[in-house]
């Protein structure tokens, strides 16, 4: 089981590590000031990335080979040089969508044997490819060139993000993306074609006639279940969703606690009935229903779930978790969440019960088990 | 020679001491400031080449025009500053 938690925030990275007594506590801070909007650890190198989005100064990339002792800036994701006279239309604003890299906001490594293979996603929806660990990167034309991706907008960010990336364990050349606002997406060749797929995805936000289009449906994230990849989880903009079929039909699941909207969703690595979320009261309204922080939890695929509250607050609590703010680790008892209000919560027994390890962390953005 | 100063504030992610260059136009001034320092490509100028939407640089105390092709002119002995904008931030 991990004992290293990463945590990425509005104003730092900090390594959380689990200490005497089995309690959680901040270990070291470290790029005070600086915004990081992603940290992740790839298990094949132990190497850990993470992400900064400086205000001024644009999105970056930074590596450690030596578990956060050092750490380097690897290479950028940049996009090619946008073809002259081309149009390129964001369908709401009708202006030009610019091809420069505002954040990344996913990083998942490639299949066991591929050594060096990560995937990043970024805002605008763009999809790159590394295959020396993150030195060099190189957009994946295949779906950034679909024609479909010209449907693509902005949810709660102005412009597309691609946040999410599933690398099937048994063939990595099989990959899908899920996009806000553009759905989710399939390879079965490494990156070089792709198909919009995901029937059964209901976007409310639309209007009547094109709500089950699955090329403009917002998924805030989406996750596989590791050991058996057919089975994949959304917490949708507009509800949960669970496929059983390699993400190609998606079934909604209606009753989940107070509330199904959120932004994270965790699955089991083995179990793929148990996933969790994090619900806050609905679209318009980003905070826990009755100001009690609650995590839900189902073990029978979405027929039924139980309302974990043990150590969380359940009075005033306004914490609103980002997609990338919960994390399990690789044995399914571990699991964190950070939240806007820089809350941070740890688990060692699947979410029965909850250690607070902070209430005064910056605004987090992102959370990673290391 | 122009010389080009930037932001302190870059300094604690990169460091980028003042460099004197050769160029006619801020383009070629910069171009010729990242084949010395590729890294500082990035922080200044985004991925089609232009600045930063927060970024600004000055020649000779004057905001330069073209933001896009950076094709304002640059005197010998200009003193040419990267700086960030104070949005953004």
């Amino acid at each position: 089981m991990s004992e290293t938690l990463l945590v990425a925030s509005r104003k730092g990275l900090f390594t959380v590590r689990q200490g005497r007594e089995k309690r959680w506590s901040v270990a070291r801070a470290q790029f005070l000031g600086d915004h990081l909007s992603l940290v992740a650890a790839d298990p094949r190198s132990g190497w850990w990335y993470g992400a900064f989005e400086h205000g001024h100064f644009g999105p970056k990339l930074v590596r450690s080979q030596d578990q956060g002792e050092t750490w380097v800036e690897t290479g950028k994701p940049a996009f090619p040089e946008k073809p002259a006279g081309s149009k390129d239309l964001d369908p709401v604003r009708g202006t030009e969508v610019e091809w420069s890299v505002k954040r990344v906001w996913a990083l998942e490594p490639g299949g066991s044997g591929q050594p060096g293979r990560l995937w990043l996603g970024t805002i605008p929806g763009g999809l790159f490819r590394s295959d020396d660990g993150g030195d060099s990167w190189s957009l994946v034309r295949g779906l950034w060139e679909h024609e479909g991706r010209k449907k693509w907008f902005g949810g709660g960010a102005d412009l597309p993000g691609l946040h999410s990336v599933c690398v099937h364990p048994d063939d990595p050349r099989r990959v899908k993306v899920a996009v806000s606002c553009g759905g989710v997406w399939e390879t079965r060749d490494d990156g070089n074609s792709w198909a919009n797929i995901g029937a059964g995805m209901v976007a409310r936000y639309m209007p009547p006639g094109q709500q089950d289009d699955p090329g403009i449906q917002d998924p805030h994230l989406m996750v596989q279940c590791g050991s058996r990849p057919d089975t994949l989880w959304v917490q949708h903009h507009n509800g949960i969703f669970r496929s059983t079929d390699g993400a190609q039909h998606w079934t909604e699941i209606k009753e989940a606690g107070p509330s199904t909207f959120g932004f994270a969703v965790a699955v089991h690595p083995r179990q793929p009935d148990t996933a969790w979320f994090i619900p806050a009261v609905k679209d318009e309204a980003r905070y826990p229903r009755d100001g009690r922080l609650v995590v839900t939890r189902t073990r029978n695929g979405g027929q039924s779930f139980e309302v974990l509250t043990r150590g969380l607050p359940q009075v005033d609590a306004y914490d609103l978790v980002f997609r990338h703010g919960f994390a399990i680790d690789e044995s399914g008892d571990k699991l964190a969440f950070g939240s806007t209000t820089g809350s941070l919560y740890v688990s060692s027994d699947g979410g029965d019960g909850w250690q607070c390890v902070s209430e005064h962390l910056p605004p987090i953005d992102s959370v990673h088990f290391a | 020679m122009p010389r080009v100063t930037f932001t302190a504030n870059i300094q604690r992610h990169l460091p980028c001491p003042p460099v004197d260059v050769s160029g006619r136009t801020v383009r070629e001034v910069l171009d010729a400031v990242f084949a010395q320092n590729p890294l500082a490509r990035g922080y200044v100028l985004d991925d089609q080449g232009a600045v930063r939407h927060h970024m600004q640089i000055f020649v000779g105390g004057a905001q330069v025009r073209d933001r896009v092709a950076l094709s304002d002119a640059v005197p010998a002995g200009a003193e040419v500053y990267v700086m960030q904008a104070l949005s953004g931030g």
